[in-house]
């Protein structure tokens, strides 16, 4: 089962048409500004986190999803976080606090990691070969359709991250994270034209196959 | 394009006027906080941020060996910190392998180097095809690689985000690295084509 968002390897979508590099503004339109710095704002609230907002962007029709512009579709996801999280029924005296623009500066130029306290050890080295999970969720998820099924090797650990699909839920909490390497061919057959794709993939997304 | 003046308002511009004036009224959003974000990232972080660790890499071997083992500390020490850009991992081009940067899912960038992504890098042709038939996307960009250069494609999953290394061009020598930081373009830094050479510095 795959979104509209799990776009990796699917065909028919025509050329990209990049517009040139020294002429490509950051926003297209005023909207789009605003509508960029109206999701980051509320984003600083702590009403939902990074995995939910994805999340809310990729639950709509297919359709709409792949008609969209990129700013549309963060607006589609504007709606839905905030109607399932009430937030026009919150006072803001129950709010900690709104940011203002020195909060915010703060907030930008500091970031939020997601790397996270070692809970169990690592179950995967370097070089061990892993199967990944065939995933049939509704729900989030950070494992492409495309390298579902598909055996690779474990490049490197990257230590434990906040897990997506369970933050999503609104449960933070840390699994290890790899970058899985997949040859061309594994993935796309003998004509390949990568010679190597590598995916970060959470350790509940695999299967060892070390013997 | 140009609008003329008279043209009716959009109907996003509408919706999102509408949107913000709700929750200004409602007390959920400052606007001054609102104009910090965008300025922000129309001119404070943007590629001139890469190509800034890029030329320093060029240059300095040792810089170079700690941005290539701790991406993350190496970019932070040149003051480049923040949203986006909190676990870096730096992917050299060599003579024999070239690398490529997508987010199939969404639209993963590395904020603090790079700013926000081009449209196309969110659009939904490059986020399919980097992965299946990245030549032909490098093609479609005028890059086209000798048969036997490996390609890396880095699928952007997770919080780590992908800063390529672009191979310094030949006969950059005698350039110094504010000199070779204009050769430094963005699309070089997500892997879609070669850093620019002497000959063609703009």
């Amino acid at each position: 089962m795959k979104g509209a968002h799990d776009l990796g390897g699917r065909y028919g979508l025509g050329a990209i048409n990049a517009e040139p590099e020294a002429e490509e503004p950051v926003f297209h339109a005023e909207w789009e500004r605003r509508a960029f710095a109206l999701t980051l704002a509320l984003g600083m609230l702590g009403r939902w986190n990074i995995d939910e907002a994805r999340y809310a962007r990729e639950r709509q029709h297919p359709v709409s999803y792949l008609e969209n512009s990129y700013y549309e579709n963060w607006l589609a996801g504007l709606d839905n976080l905030l109607t399932e999280k009430e937030l026009l029924a919150i006072s803001s005296d129950l709010l900690d606090r709104i940011p203002d623009a020195e909060d915010a500066k703060k907030i930008l130029f500091s970031g939020g990691p997601t790397l996270m306290d070692d809970v169990a050890s690592p179950r995967f080295v370097a070089g061990d070969k892993v199967r990944v999970k065939k995933i049939q969720t509704l729900g989030h998820t950070r494992a492409p359709g495309y390298v579902q099924g598909v055996i690779g090797t474990i490049a490197e650990h990257y230590g434990t991250h906040v897990f997506p699909d369970a933050n999503a839920q609104g449960q933070r909490r840390g699994e290890h994270l790899y970058s899985v390497a997949f040859s061309g061919c594994e993935l796309w057959g003998e004509e390949a034209e990568a010679n190597e794709v590598l995916v970060d993939l959470w350790e509940p997304y695999l299967e060892d196959l070390t013997p | 394009m140009s609008h003329d003046h008279t043209d009716p308002p959009s109907e996003l511009t509408l919706k999102v006027k509408a949107l913000e004036s709700l929750l200004v009224e409602k007390g959920l959003v400052n606007p001054e906080t609102l104009d910090t974000i965008i300025e922000t990232y129309e001119s404070q972080v943007g590629p001139r941020n890469g190509a800034h660790v890029v030329a320093k890499a060029w240059v300095d071997d040792d810089f170079k060996s700690a941005l290539l083992a701790d991406a993350t500390a190496a970019v932070a020490s040149l003051g480049y910190t923040g949203r986006q850009g909190e676990h870096l991992k730096v992917v050299e081009n060599t003579a024999d392998t070239h690398n490529l940067v997508v987010c199939t899912l969404c639209s993963c960038y590395p904020w603090t180097v790079l700013g926000l992504p081009p449209v196309w890098y969110k659009s939904a042709p490059y986020r399919a095809r980097a992965v299946s038939e990245p030549r032909k996307v490098l093609a479609e960009f005028g890059t086209v690689l000798p048969e036997e250069t490996r390609i890396k494609v880095w699928d952007s999953t997770s919080e780590m985000r992908y800063l390529v290394l672009p191979l310094r061009p030949a006969g950059t020598d005698e350039l110094s690295e504010e000199q070779l930081r204009d050769l430094v373009t963005r699309n070089s830094m997500i892997g879609v084509e070669q850093a620019k050479t002497v000959a063609s510095r703009g």
